[in-house]
């Protein structure tokens, strides 16, 4: 009914599916953290390749994601844009040598290798992370997600509470549509016909009833829980947990190697910037 | 002797926010394997009871607490929700907000999840629970992708599996259509003898419940018990319409006939009731009551031709459906669940957009109108009044509609008092909607609707989870605005007493098509049909084939006229 918006889980047959939760989870938040702070290029590149060949093994395809890729690449392209326009000789301040293309650095406005460079990384940083986030939340079923949360560490409170998420957008969703459609044939215009001000008013008529019938959802809802036992225990064990098995180690090895690596590579640069003007 | 396993001795409850105790003095006691329904009208305290029991109260709703209780040993004042958890399984009213997993399976499991089970344990006992329920191929479904009956199992396996042999359910009827609400009687009922449970019902439809034994039934009034016996003998004092129920139309039946209820026997089921004279009297009454014919309207209003329209292309949910509603009808649009009732009522308001066909009213070609301009011929009003309310006054939540078509304020004020006047809301006009009870409210949006003068209103379940009175008042109230004011009314309905006291016209929907259209009495008499729509028999139905009687058909109409013009009278 729903155009394919936004990503989700599907059942694929791939090892990145039969990875528990967990492991997908770890790798993705300890593979961004080393990946945000390096800028070394050439571990950059080899992370992003990983993060490719891994994609394309995830079985993936490219029209379920398409509409959020296009996103990300818009917000980069003007994020690269805007780190340009305030701060032109960035490049210069960190490479500490100036190798011009256009300009000269005692003017604002100049382009140098080292800014290209500088953004260069910054791009790969931008991208390598993506293909590993699509991974991790289209290869992980919605359940196992909460309870890899759990697992890592998050109270189980919180991470149920992802899960009570997933399971109620689209009721939500449902009855978002239900009540604006009932409330526009009472005469609210909130397409595109009429004024900001009026579709802004309007869009008030539907969030209050859908407040109050969600509070209502809400209340069952956290009763449901409490009659079948939610929160007396300080653990609960999780029906669709996967435990771990020998390729989620190995995959944990992989991925402490590579962080490892990263961080050899601080002490090889001697900082965060690999610098191959010098 | 056996020890009650529920017991309420000089019992009081008073909630914290409210002024008036809502239970006084209720003794009550309930052992082990009986199977108990608990009765009454809105506001009788039944609800309450049930909070007791699983321990809600006084845990979640704080309030004072006279007298003492006991539920499988535990006294309830100093007891935890946890503790009672145990022996007790609630099924709530309302089966797809108590669906608290990602899909079926991890529901059935909840509560063992929150007892630290291991997996295996888990997948032993779901599996075992979705067998015994018929859940099977169901597992790994998404609660967005199964029906009303198929949640309510769900939340049934979701409790029984935790062995607690009390299983309390809160208006287990509510939601579902005729056909699962019969099911889920029977299911109930095998259960209990299967598992030996202590069984307790809340509703107030008693002739739907009565389908299967019941050992006691307790009726709650104004916070006290009423009546506490054997069903037989509470239904044979027929004191059930001053006790704020609906009596089983079977029983109206048969007092129709003259025939006196306390020399009849085994009346809590329309099978098995039998007297002397049952056979004689039905026959005589029947003979002696001439059938008019009613005067239908004819004058098209809405003529819908050849509609098509699915979700997605492979599964059509309307299929060339054909269907002409007149000026003035007042009729009754029924089916299974999910076979469209809603997707056509949502194509007729232009809330969805037909993939084919011609829908005209008063020849005008209504696919060519916005949403809003329908809205200015017809009248949709939701289940829930609280998905249409969006003020605070009743006034202005009336006058929005006006408003916004721009109307001078004399103008909207002179409407909308009229139409106030109408839905006996005039006295109200100035107070806050949140103060209204639920079938007030109801009456606040369909006053909004007509506001617009719509020719024609749908209405989608008009009177679910009211009580017998406010349900009588919403329907005479719908039958006066046909009547006196002339609106076509459509409703959308499970409830088979609605449609055949109330309609005079009844369309049946199956296969994307209409697939019966005729007088509720012939629909209600019709096994296919029944069959196929998800339907349930009318006990005068059943009445009238057990005594014999020339026509079952000819009697049910009788029966639903007479009852028509006792209530014209009244």
């Amino acid at each position: 009914m729903n155009s394919q918006l936004l990503i989700g889980y599907t059942a694929r047959d791939t090892f990145l599916n039969r990875l528990s939760g967990s492991t997908k989870l770890i790798g993705f938040v300890a593979l961004s953290i080393i990946g945000m702070v390096t800028y070394d290029t050439r571990f950059l590149l080899g992370v992003l390749l990983i993060s490719l060949i891994l994609f394309h093994f995830s079985k993936i395809k490219y029209h379920e994601v398409a509409f959020v890729l296009q996103v990300i690449v818009a917000f980069a392209i003007l994020n690269l844009v805007m780190v340009y326009v305030f701060a032109p000789s960035y490049g210069i301040t960190i490479y500490g040598t100036h190798h011009m293309i256009l300009g000269s650095p005692d003017h604002y406005f100049n382009l140098s290798w080292e800014q290209l460079f500088y953004e260069f990384n910054l791009l790969l940083k931008y991208i390598f992370a993506v293909p590993l986030a699509l991974i991790f939340l289209m290869t992980t079923n919605p359940s196992e997600f909460a309870a890899s949360l759990n697992k890592i560490g998050v109270s189980y409170r919180i991470s149920y509470s992802v899960a009570i998420a997933l399971r109620y957008i689209p009721d939500v969703q449902n009855d978002y549509r239900t009540i604006s459609l009932a409330q526009q044939a009472r005469g609210y215009e909130i397409s595109r016909k009429a004024k900001l001000m009026t579709r802004a008013k309007g869009a008030v008529q539907i969030i209050m009833p859908l407040i109050l019938s969600s509070l209502d959802r809400i209340e069952i809802i956290s009763q449901a829980m409490e009659l079948r036992r939610f929160g007396h225990n300080k653990k609960r064990t999780w029906y669709m947990a996967q435990p771990f098995k020998r390729n989620d180690y190995l995959a944990l090895i992989i991925i402490v190697l590579i962080v490892l690596i990263g961080i050899a590579l601080f002490k090889v640069n001697g900082g965060r910037f690999w610098n191959p003007f010098k | 002797m056996v020890e009650p396993i529920i017991s309420f001795k000089d019992f009081g409850f008073q909630y914290d926010s409210q002024s008036e105790p809502t239970l006084k003095h209720i003794n009550l006691d309930i052992f082990p394997g009986e199977k108990v329904l608990l009765a009454g009208p809105s506001g009788s305290g039944k609800s309450t009871l049930g909070r007791c029991i699983n321990g809600l109260i006084p845990q979640s709703y704080p309030g004072e607490i006279t007298g003492s209780a006991t539920v499988a040993g535990h006294d309830i004042k100093d007891s935890s929700i946890f503790e009672l958890s145990f022996s007790v399984g609630t099924v709530l009213q309302d089966p797809d907000s108590q669906f608290v997993g990602l899909s079926v399976k991890e529901d059935i499991a909840f509560s063992l999840e929150n007892d630290e089970r291991s997996q295996t344990e888990m997948r032993a006992a779901t599996k075992k629970w979705a067998e015994r329920l018929d859940l099977k191929p169901l597992l790994d479904h998404s609660p967005q992708g199964i029906s009303g009956g198929q949640k309510q199992r769900v939340a049934m396996a979701g409790v029984l599996i935790d062995e607690s042999n009390i299983l309390l359910f809160d208006e287990p009827l509510a939601s579902l259509d005729p056909a699962s609400g019969k099911a889920s009687i029977e299911l109930i009922d095998h259960l209990a003898r299967q598992q030996n449970l202590t069984v307790v019902i809340i509703e107030h439809r008693l002739e739907d419940v009565l389908q299967r034994p019941i050992d006691r039934l307790v009726v709650l009034k104004d916070g006290e018990i009423v009546g506490n016996d054997k069903p037989s003998a509470i239904l044979k004092d027929s004191l059930m319409q001053q006790l704020g129920l609906r009596e089983p139309l079977y029983l109206s039946a048969l007092q129709l006939a003259g025939v006196k209820l306390a020399d009849c026997d085994n009346i809590d089921s329309v099978e098995t009731v039998a007297g002397d004279n049952i056979e004689s009297a039905l026959q005589r009454w029947t003979a002696g009551v001439s059938l008019q014919e009613p005067l239908l309207p004819t004058e098209p209003l809405l003529t819908l031709n050849n509609l098509n329209f699915s979700y997605n292309r492979n599964q059509p949910i309307i299929h060339g459906l054909n269907l002409t509603i007149n000026r003035g009808d007042m009729l009754s649009l029924v089916g299974r669940n999910g076979t469209g009732k809603s997707t056509l009522s949502n194509l007729i308001t232009g809330f969805l957009k037909l993939d084919g066909g011609e829908m005209k009213l008063n020849g005008q070609d209504l696919t060519q109108l916005s949403v809003k301009e329908r809205a200015d011929h017809i009248g949709y009003i939701l289940q829930d009044p609280n998905q249409m309310i969006s003020k605070a006054m009743i006034f202005d939540e009336v006058a929005a509609g006006l408003r916004l078509r721009g109307l001078t304020d004399d103008e909207v004020e002179r409407r909308v008092n009229d139409t106030l006047k109408v839905c006996g809301l005039y006295e109200f006009r100035h107070w806050p909607i949140s103060a209204l009870s639920f079938g007030q409210k109801k009456r606040v949006t369909i006053a909004a609707i007509l506001v617009l003068n719509p020719e024609m209103i749908i209405l989608d379940e008009p009177t679910a989870g009211q009580d017998l009175r406010h349900y009588t008042e919403m329907m005479n109230f719908l039958e006066t605005l046909n009547r006196e004011h002339q609106v076509t009314i459509m409703l959308i309905t499970h409830d088979m007493h609605l449609m055949l006291e109330y309609t005079q016209r009844a369309v049946v929907l199956a296969d994307g098509g209409v697939l019966m259209d005729a007088r509720p009495a012939d629909v209600l008499t019709n096994e296919a049909v029944i069959e196929k729509a998800a339907l349930a028999k009318t006990s005068l139905f059943t009445l009238a084939e057990r005594y014999h009687l020339p026509s079952a058909l000819d009697f049910v109409a009788k029966f639903v006229q007479t009852e028509r013009e006792v209530r014209r009278h009244e």
